[in-house]
């Protein structure tokens, strides 16, 4: 499978790492939530998907990742294709082993588990030995100074942003070529979220991870995306380069919010978002 | 000043320490209930039932070999092939029961278990024979008298107790090593800790519920071996498995230390209060003793001594 011509000129339209096409998602049989969704993640690339709590965006990268099973919620119609193979019938195992890791929403550290321990269960997929598999630890460490001081510590017991570190660095322990980060910005103070997506962008710049981003932070995941889709209600409603999608009037309006259908939606997303803040 | 006399001393250590040694097998057991509940969120009813089935293996094809191999040979070849018995029980468990029902309430499995009871129960009759079988694993069974130095005459020991005691404490010793410092044990914590999470980072759920039973059926036959030494291969074998309820409920569901810390203090516990308190209650409160403690700790701290998890109702 030919892949990876590198991009030509600026707007970097390189070959896709990831491609959803059309998919439905349907809970409990009955709930159906995701109602033909499309997006394309380009090799390297960094793209944002947005949207108001409920709009879909953890159930979007749990069908990419194959971990819907556990939520009682399947991919009913439509194709999802990784590295230019079909990927919608893995295990989660065999997808993680192909390079594409869930970072999932909430952080979800192994609590009894010491900071160290969570980075090597991230490497349980590798057939590759005991020596490069500390190599790789060092170079998680030199990413994230503040985990080697806390390697010792049990996750249960870090702050929120050490956690979502932990929680990073884990899935990068399995060597991937893409993450599927939800919601890093939850419940962290803002200069933690900036060190967070600083992070994100060394990532993506130095190792060429490619991200699939599911951010509320319309604002802070628009900066550091290169592309953006926002989800409504199960639908992509709009999509574009970061750049333009920053500049755009209508999604100004999407993030200050609808004055007419959404606004008491939008009053549940802060509450939501205040919520979440003073929780956790 | 009765208290110091030496002779009382000596019989009350007799009777702690007695208590203590029966009290490491009841840790076994609870040992593999703990395995599987902290892997897998499954109470596992069955782990009785994986006990008496371990033992009758065991004792039935070591009885038939012993007559054709020299004895550590037979010996060996029925470890192996109770092994084996249980993997494949294991297996089937997997394959056919817990996969079938991922995501089905708390209650919905541990009927299931319940189910799985009654077949293991059946079958392992079925196959094996029903009857009291003799188990001599090799282990001495005379009666020593230790600490001749401190007491006047020493305390009387089994040494058929000091020898299940040592080999309690290897298994316990080996799990902790294996879970501590192994990639399968970590990832066996891991999925103990968060399912979805671990899931998330590619570690297989069903490989691992597979691993956790194999390993509660090896720790089924560690108990089925010295249990059985002690009181023959029946099927009371299981009433001595619903002894570890009692000791789960204690040491709480969810912790390895607990289970064993538990273990100890039903086994002296209910000794000393058979020896000390039997007279003026009437006695028999060996058999009812262990519940009576584990209602108390419902009722004062739910999680149990060690575990973080409130046992819901069942
Ligand atoms: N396990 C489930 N069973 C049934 N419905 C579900 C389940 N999980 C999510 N849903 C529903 O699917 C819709 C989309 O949820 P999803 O979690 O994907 O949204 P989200 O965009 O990630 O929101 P948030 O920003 O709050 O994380 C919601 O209406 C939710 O109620
Ligand atoms: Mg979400």
């Amino acid at each position: 499978m030919q892949r990876l011509e590198q991009g030509e000129g600026e707007s970097g339209r390189l070959s896709p790492i990831l491609t959803v096409n059309n998919i439905e998602v349907v809970y409990d049989h009955v709930a159906l939530v995701l109602k033909g969704v499309s997006l394309t993640v380009p090799e390297r690339g960094v793209v944002a998907l947005l949207g108001a709590n409920g709009a879909g965006k953890t159930t979007a990268l749990r069908a990419i990742s194959n971990l819907l099973k556990g939520e009682r919620g399947e991919v009913t119609k439509g194709s999802i294709t990784f590295a230019g193979e079909r990927v919608d019938r893995l295990t989660p195992n065999n997808l993680v082993r192909r390079g594409c890791i869930q970072v999932l929403e909430g952080r979800r550290c192994f609590g009894h588990l010491t900071i160290e321990e969570n980075l090597l269960t991230g490497a349980y997929t590798r057939p590759d030995g005991a020596a490069a598999i500390r190599r790789d630890l060092d170079h998680i460490y030199e990413t994230f100074p503040r985990l080697r001081q806390r390697r010792t510590s049990l996750a249960g017991y870090v702050s929120g942003g050490e956690q979502q570190m932990c929680a990073i660095g884990r899935a990068l322990m399995s060597k991937p070529r893409m993450i599927l980060l939800d919601e890093p910005s939850m419940g962290l103070a803002p200069q933690v979220v900036e060190e967070i997506f600083a992070i994100v962008r060394e990532l993506n710049l130095r190792e060429g991870v490619s991200f699939l981003l599911a951010e509320q932070n319309t604002r802070m995941a628009l900066k550091y995306a290169t592309y953006g889709y926002i989800l409504e209600t199960g639908r992509v409603v709009m999509d574009g380069p970061a750049e333009a999608m920053r500049e755009n009037d209508d999604v100004k309006e999407f993030y200050i919010g609808r004055a007419d259908a959404q606004g008491a939606n939008f009053r549940n997303v802060k509450t939501y978002r205040r919520r979440k803040r003073w929780l956790s | 000043m009765a208290v110091f006399d030496p002779v009382k001393v000596a019989f009350f250590v007799e009777v702690l320490v007695s208590g203590l040694l029966s009290g490491i097998l009841y840790a076994l057991v609870a040992l593999g209930f703990v395995l599987i509940f902290k892997a897998s969120g499954v109470f596992n009813f069955a782990q009785g039932a994986m006990v008496l089935v371990a033992g009758l293996a065991l004792v039935r094809t070591l009885n038939w070999l012993e007559a054709h191999l020299p004895f550590w040979l037979a010996l060996l070849l029925a470890l192996s092939f109770a092994g084996a018995l249980m993997t494949g029980i294991a297996w089937a468990v997997e394959r056919f029961v817990l996969r079938k029902l991922v995501n089905q309430t708390a209650l919905a499995l541990f009927m299931a278990t319940i189910g799985i009871t009654f077949v293991l129960e059946g079958l392992g009759q079925q196959i094996f024979g029903a009857q009291v079988y003799k188990l001599d694993i090799g282990l001495p069974r005379d009666n020593i008298f230790a600490l001749e130095s401190l007491f006047d005459g020493g305390i009387l020991l089994n040494t058929l107790d000091l020898w299940s005691a040592l080999l309690a404490a290897a298994i316990v010793g080996a799990l902790a090593f294996f879970f501590q410092w192994t990639r399968t044990g970590r990832a066996l914590r891991a999925v103990a800790d968060d399912h979805s999470a671990a899931q998330s980072v590619g570690i297989p759920l069903t490989r691992v519920w597979f691993i956790v039973w194999v390993v509660a059926g090896l720790v089924a036959i560690a108990a089925a071996a010295v249990w059985g030494s002690k009181v023959g291969v029946q099927f009371s074998l299981v009433y001595v498995a619903l002894k570890a309820l009692p000791v789960i409920i204690v040491g709480g569901l969810t912790s390895v230390p607990g289970a064993i810390l538990g273990g100890l203090l039903i086994g002296a516990g209910e000794k000393l209060a058979e020896v000390y308190l039997g007279p003026s209650l009437g006695g028999g409160i060996e058999h009812w003793f262990a519940y009576v403690v584990a209602l108390v700790v419902l009722l004062v701290r739910p999680q149990g001594l060690f575990g973080d998890r409130i046992i819901e109702r069942i």
